[in-house]
């Protein structure tokens, strides 16, 4: 009977000492990891454009780390949505097309001769992208327009649109080698996403 | 009227990059290189054994050929384009090379099949394949069929020694009559090595007429022959140095340090063992294989070392006389991680890179 | 290798001791270094060195790039159409990196326009086109005698002025590596041209010899470089005896090594001659050195010696389909095709046209491409000469490219993962050192084109970051929007809440006061305030509803504007973007099944109907039969009579008018209980309008025709339309008198208490008067129910009055709701300016105020049921 007072003894103060130590090691050696929500957010593209039914590219990121789809996000494509399964080891999926295709990127691009100058795209822009003043003719900081789409909706004389980013000399570069074709390389069926 | 209209290469193929000038090498060079080089060791072969190498050679080049030509017409590619690289060919070559003289047809059916369908193209095709498919085939008849395996013929110069073309014709295919392969056949210095507990290595050269100067008997002659191949090849600039002298190396160190004289427990000497079995072929022409190989020269040489020691415990203490198809597959599995840790150190840069990327 | 660069140390040492010595000594003593990897492409350099460098004849044209240097392309200085001479800076460098162009002749800027370039892309990019006039006359140079009188940053910004930017190939501009942050000790020109066919620095080196030199004194000056090396490659046997014999008794060495490509890389360069690494990401500045191309050092002895910008350059022109290849003194801005044809061109063979060398050079699919600062060859190759490449087989990990690196990369497994698209495992196999030689492309018993892959990941890589900084910057604006919204948000409300303190202090204290009107004084507004803001409501319900189909108007965009019918052209846009929007509503309300459905689809019903009725009066008005599909508000431009355009013109003003008084008193609204100035803002905005209103009145009446609701809403129309130039006079002198009460009342609000008597008379007086005009008017048109709602304002407030007047005179407006909703909000308006009045009046004024205010409230109450029977 002793002896099992002592055994119980024994493994109680055992107890206490390891669970001493792991709350002490879990206060003193705490590693102040990146919140989950931030390294989602840094993925994302910060388009701001709520394609995904979230006000903004954070909101979707807080509803991704609580278990959202992660191929709700149109701007950021099928790399996006890779490399969030790939952060959040999942596996990835096709881009939900509900919330739309993945488009080459674009800018947005006031018509000037057409602006009235109402400031109301200025008050849509997510990243003030959007210079004027009310009655002042607006026009589009390109570098820093990230091709939402916010801006064409509350254009009350439809003198926004989207162009697609022309490549230019300095932005031109090299294609990875055609494959091939009955060759060496791939045929039709090889290609990502149609194999069996 | 300043277009350039008599080819544009931009119009049919898209815009091609840099260097615009190609330099003399190929894959088909390279490949029709290695053929040339085996030449030698295949007349030695030829001549110590009996004509049932080169036919086994030719009968394993037609099927790997046949193989490569069903697979890719499978998976609706260019069969021309594919067999003109001769990687076929080669394997099927290694093959015949490595199989015993007389073995049956179905033997080198099954072994060269096995290794081309699923040792190759099954990964992929040429390239991708983690095996050596020549060796994987070889293993695959070894493990299945032991007795047709380990049938050696007795080499020129002794009793049994059969150089009809008709006997090795008929007794690897079963058209006519053949010979008894189980009558005449006869073990291989290495088997007769391994498996001697009593003799001392003096006694058992005298007592095996097998054994005949520095190793066994046309095994010596054999084994100078791919040397002569291999320093060809490395002289043609085909593979480095690195991988054959890492592998010769690691042999002549294992057999110094296990030699223990020349008693009965004896595994034999460096020079026995360099000259005997597989050990030049493999060295020269097997453990080059530049696809299932390690990439960087260091780490071919850490390869080769690796091939050398492991064929060399194989043959003192393992199960089978000789080991070069069980240690080249086994060092084929190390050799990703032998790529991580010996990537040359890239200009400007301190250090050389090790193993994977880092992920933050 | 790796002990080999790890001690370069006791070289340098070696050297310096030796500078005394003659070159001979020096330049066979001096140690060189193997250089990692490389081959030995066959070289074709013979076949154009056969004759001396020669200068075609001068083009017709010239086209010169903006962007011929690595970095911002050049700024342009001149128009088109200027005359310029040979020399004359013609585009300034647009930054830090970034280089300036010259005339390379005297001649005529004939366009800025977008022309093919010499570029692996084959796209366009602006070049400014010179006509050249034969003459070749040179601008005004300014020489140097003696460089040592000058510092080197004198030096470096002749350099900078002179345009030169490197002549070897990659164009980095010359006067940004003059002035490095670091102490530099040695100075490498770099005569190696290991490219195969290329012999432009060859020539350069055996007939310029001396300028070389010369040069490199001025680059060793500038620099303060204490020893200069000159690498050469050992199959120029004429260029290093030349280059030898210039240097005699100088302080250069000629440092010849034994031919390998790439040993012309400035790393590998550097390799071979000193044993160090460039660290990867820096520069061999950061080692004390610093490389240029023998070329660059001729232009810059040009430029300092002889003031001569970089205006040409030693090209070679070769390739098998030319009869004469050769070298030539090429203007900069040449085209290719004049070029060739002066080297004899057999058109027939040209198959590739490569600018640059074999391995590092790109071809080009047209000949009308000029020659840049960068370009050292041009080679015209037949078929032959530069065969397809074969189809790219697999790759067998032979590890040839690996052998062939110079930077000793491991190109095959770059080549997987850059098939793979695996950015990580490229960027950790160090892709960004690779040099793109093409030493492994060349050597590839595959043929895989090992290059272009690492230049797509490259490329996608560099997308792949400028993409992610760009997102980061976004993310970073967004928050500060956030921020900065937040902040306003909370800003507006402590204002507001200051405001209401005052205000409720203010009122305290009157109460205290006045016990009498207490109950009155402090119910009144909030009572004001409902109304105004359910009549707002309603008057934003009515106009909402009807305003878009009244606005409905042809869409056809018109050419030349005035401002007017600018403004016309916004309304019509706006309608028609509302209407869209709204059928955009109801297909998206379809499509996600909503039960707005119902309600959509009879707004959109009902603006159909109303624009159907609009199109038919306007039509009638504009006796236009233009096609018209009402529902999707499509309809043709009818041709507006001159008179009719006019009109509506005016109608346009008006609406404008009515639009800023709306702004003007929902701000005064939003801000009733805030300082005077917002008020005195509101009525000053209601005098601009009344101004703007006046011009309508003035102008010819008859709207009844244009107006489209003029059907729909007859009495509204009755009322306006005969309006006699009796009518016209009357309400300029309204307008007037209304103005004069404004004043009046501007006056008592800032007065001080013993004026207020008079001005409280005079301002009687004026609503007296305006009043009296008021009903004058009203006399000549028919009361309906809006007039009767502003008639009973107009005997009681001044801005009522105001409002009145306003009313009237925008005649042409479309709808009774929206006057409806003016009249209201002008009302309100009214009522504000009584209570604040009341707020800062005397005592003895308060009364009469008051009952103002309640008059005012009452005819709110008004206005509000009235719209609310319309709507």
């Amino acid at each position: 009977m002793e002896i099992v007072l002592y055994a119980i003894g024994a493994l109680l103060a055992l107890a206490l000492i390891f669970g001493a130590i792991l709350g002490f090691a879990s206060i003193r050696f705490k590693v102040e990891g990146n919140p989950i929500v931030d390294q989602i957010n840094e993925i994302l593209p910060q388009t701001q454009c709520g394609q995904c039914g979230y006000p903004g590219c954070r909101p979707y990121a807080e509803a991704i780390a609580n278990g959202d789809a992660i191929n709700k996000c149109p701007p950021g494509g099928q790399a996006t949505i890779n490399t969030l399964a790939d952060l959040l080891d999942v596996e990835p999926e096709p881009l939900d097309a509900e919330h739309g295709q993945e488009s080459v990127t674009k800018v947005a691009f006031i018509r000037e001769a057409e602006c009235i100058g109402c400031t109301k795209c200025i008050q849509a822009c997510p990243v003030d992208a959007i210079l004027g003043a009310a009655k002042q003719m607006h026009t589009v900081i390109s570098d820093e327009c990230t091709g939402c789409d916010l801006c064409v909706e509350p254009c009350p004389v439809d003198c926004i649109e989207m162009r697609p980013v022309d490549i230019t000399v300095r932005t031109w570069s090299w294609e990875l080698p055609q494959p091939n074709h009955g060759k060496a390389g791939l045929i039709a069926t090889d290609r990502r996403g149609q194999t069996v | 009227m300043a277009l350039i209209n008599s080819r544009s290469s931009i119009s049919q193929r898209g815009r091609e990059t840099s260097p615009h000038t190609l330099g003399q090498n190929s894959t088909q060079r390279v490949m029709n290189l290695v053929i040339m080089a085996t030449i030698p060791g295949l007349i030695a072969q030829t001549v110590f054994f009996g004509w049932g190498t080169l036919i086994n050679v030719l009968w394993c080049s037609l099927i790997a050929m046949g193989c490569e030509a069903a697979v890719v017409s499978l998976r609706k590619r260019s069969v021309s384009f594919y067999l003109s690289d001769c990687s076929a060919l080669v394997t099927g070559l290694l093959l015949g090379l490595a199989l015993p003289p007389f073995a049956p047809w179905w033997l080198s059916l099954v072994a060269v099949s096995f290794g081309m369908v699923i040792g190759k193209h099954l990964y992929g095709g040429l390239g991708q394949n983690p095996f050596n498919p020549a060796m994987l085939g070889y293993v695959l008849v070894l493990i299945s069929f032991p007795q047709e395996m380990t049938t050696w013929l007795p080499p020129l110069g002794l009793e049994g020694h059969n150089n009809s073309l008709t006997d090795a014709l008929f007794t690897i295919f079963p058209l006519g009559q053949g010979v008894s392969v189980d009558a005449i056949s006869m073990a291989t210095p290495l088997d007769v090595l391994r498996e001697n507990k009593s003799l001392t290595i003096n006694e058992l050269w005298e007592a095996n007429p097998v054994f005949d100067g520095l190793a066994g008997r046309g095994w010596m002659w054999v084994n100078l022959a791919y040397l002569a191949g291999g320093v060809f090849l490395i002289w043609r600039k085909v593979f480095t140095w690195h991988a054959p002298v890492g592998m010769l190396a690691a042999i002549a160190v294992m057999a110094t340090l296990f030699w223990s004289g020349t008693g009965s427990d004896s595994h034999g000497s460096p020079l026995f063992h360099l000259l005997s079995g597989a050990t030049m072929l493999g060295a020269f022409f097997i453990i080059t294989d530049p696809v299932s190989g390690a990439t960087s020269n260091r780490g071919r040489l850490i390869f080769g070392a690796g091939v050398g020691v492991m064929v060399y415990v194989i043959r003192a203490w393992g199960g089978y006389p000789d080991g070069v198809a069980f240690a080249t597959l086994l060092m084929n599995m190390a050799a990703p991680t032998i790529d991580y840790y010996t990537q040359p150190r890239t200009y400007g840069h301190r250090k050389a890179n090790k193993g994977l990327p880092k992920k933050d | 290798m790796n002990a080999i660069a790890k001690s370069p140390a006791p070289q340098h040492l070696d050297t310096q001791s030796h500078v005394s010595r003659s070159q001979v000594i020096a330049s066979s003593e001096r140690k060189i270094w193997p250089l990692t990897g490389g081959v030995h492409p066959e070289e074709n350099k013979h076949q154009s060195t056969g004759c001396p460098v020669s200068v075609p004849p001068l083009p017709k044209t010239l086209v010169l790039p903006l962007s011929q240097h690595a970095g911002a392309p050049a700024d342009p200085i001149i128009s088109v159409g200027d005359q310029v001479l040979k020399g004359q800076m013609i585009a300034k460098a647009s930054g830090f990196v970034s280089a300036a162009l010259h005339a390379p002749t005297s001649g005529i800027i004939t366009a800025i326009e977008n022309r093919p370039i010499p570029h692996a892309s084959g796209m366009y990019d602006l070049c400014i086109i010179l006509d050249t006039d034969g003459q070749d006359q040179w601008c005004e140079l300014a020489p140097v005698a003696d460089y040592r009188q000058l510092s080197s940053e004198e030096l470096v910004e002749k350099v900078r002025n002179a345009g030169i930017s490197g002549m070897g190939g990659a164009g980095f501009p010359t006067a940004i590596k003059l002035a490095p942050n670091t102490t530099i000790n040695t100075l490498i020109l770099n005569g190696t041209e290991c490219e195969p066919y290329i012999t432009a620095d060859d020539m350069l080196m055996r007939e310029k010899a001396e300028a070389v030199i010369q040069g490199a004194e001025i680059l060793q000056y500038m620099l303060g470089a204490q020893e200069c090396l000159i690498g050469i490659e050992d199959n120029k046997p004429e260029a290093i005896s030349a280059m030898r014999k210039a240097a005699t008794g100088k302080n250069i060495y000629i440092v010849v090594f034994p031919t390998i490509y790439p040993s012309g890389g400035e790393k590998q360069l550097i390799q071979i001659l000193t044993g160090q690494e460039v660290p990867s990401g820096k520069l061999p500045a950061d080692l004390g050195m610093v490389v240029q191309n023998v070329g660059t050092a001729v232009s810059v002895k040009e430029a300092i010696l002889e003031g001569k910008p970089l205006i040409s350059r030693i090209t070679t022109l070769t390739g098998d389909a030319l009869a004469t290849p050769q070298n030539v003194d090429a203007l900069i801005g040449t085209l290719a095709e004049d070029l060739l044809h002066y080297a004899a061109l057999k058109e027939s063979e040209l198959a590739t046209l490569v600018f640059g060398g074999p391995m590092m050079g790109f071809s080009v699919d047209r000949m009308d491409i000029p020659v840049i600062k960068t370009s050292n060859c041009l080679i015209a190759a037949t078929q032959d000469e530069f065969p397809d490449a074969p189809d790219a087989q697999a790759c067998i990990r032979c590890g040839h490219c690996a052998e062939a690196c110079p930077s000793s990369l491991l190109p095959q497994q770059l080549y997987w993962h850059a098939k793979a698209e695996n950015h990580e495992q490229l960027m950790h196999h160090n892709l960004f050192d690779c040099i793109e030689c093409g030493a492994c492309s060349f050597v590839c018993p595959s043929s895989i084109p090992l290059v272009q892959y690492y230049r797509a990941s490259k490329g996608a890589i560099r997308t792949q970051e400028a993409k992610h900084a760009k997102s980061e910057r976004s993310k970073q604006r967004y928050e500060g929007r956030l921020a900065r919204l937040e902040q306003e948000k909370a800003e507006k409300e402590a204002k507001r809440k200051a405001n209401a303190e005052r205000a409720a202090k203010l009122k305290a204290a009157k109460a205290a006061e006045n016990t009498e009107s207490d109950a009155k004084a402090e119910e009144d507004p909030i009572q004001a305030a409902i109304a105004r803001a359910k009549a707002r409501k309603a008057a934003a319900a009515a106009g909402s509803s009807e305003s878009t189909p009244a606005r409905q108007e042809p869409s056809a965009p018109s050419q030349q504007l005035s401002a007017k019918q600018k403004e016309l052209k916004v309304q019509l846009s706006m309608a028609k973007a509302q209407a869209k929007k709204t059928e955009r509503a109801l297909a998206a309300a379809e499509a996600s099944g909503n039960g707005d459905i119902e309600q959509l689809k009879s707004n959109l019903q009902m603006l159909n109907d109303q624009v159907t009725k609009l199109q038919q009066s306007f039509d009638e008005s504009a006796q236009s039969d233009a096609a018209n599909d009402s529902n999707k508000n499509k309809s043709a431009k009818p041709v507006l009579s001159d008179d009719e355009k006019k009109r509506k013109v005016e109608l346009a003003m008006a609406k404008a008018a009515l639009k800023k008084a709306e702004r003007a008193l929902a701000e005064a609204v939003e801000s009733n209980n805030e300082s005077t100035e917002s008020f005195q803002q509101a009525v000053d905005e209601c005098q601009a309008k009344i101004k703007s209103l006046e011009v309508v009145v003035l102008a010819p009446p008859a709207e009844t025709a244009i107006t489209p609701s003029a059907d729909a809403k007859p009495s509204a129309k009755k009322a306006k339309a005969p309006l006699s130039d009796e009518a016209k006079k009357l309400k300029i002198e309204s307008a007037m008198a209304n103005a004069a009460v404004k004043k009046l009342q501007r006056a008592i609000t800032s007065a001080s208490d013993d004026e207020l008597e008079t001005l409280k008379q005079q301002l009687v007086e004026a609503q007296q008067k305006a009043a009296e005009m008021q009903q004058a008017l009203d006399n000549l048109t028919n009361g309906n129910v809006g007039e009767a709602a502003v008639e009973s304002s107009v005997s009681e407030t001044p801005s009522a009055g105001v409002s009145a007047s306003a009313k009237k005179a925008k005649a042409p407006l479309s709808d009774e709701a929206k006057k409806l909703k003016i009249e209201s909000a002008m009302a309100n308006a009214a009522v504000k300016k009584l209570q604040r009045a009341i707020a800062s009046a005397g005592e003895d004024e308060l009364d009469t105020l008051k009952q103002q205010l309640a008059e005012a409230e009452q005819k709110a109450a008004d206005m509000k049921q009235a719209l609310e029977i319309l709507s």
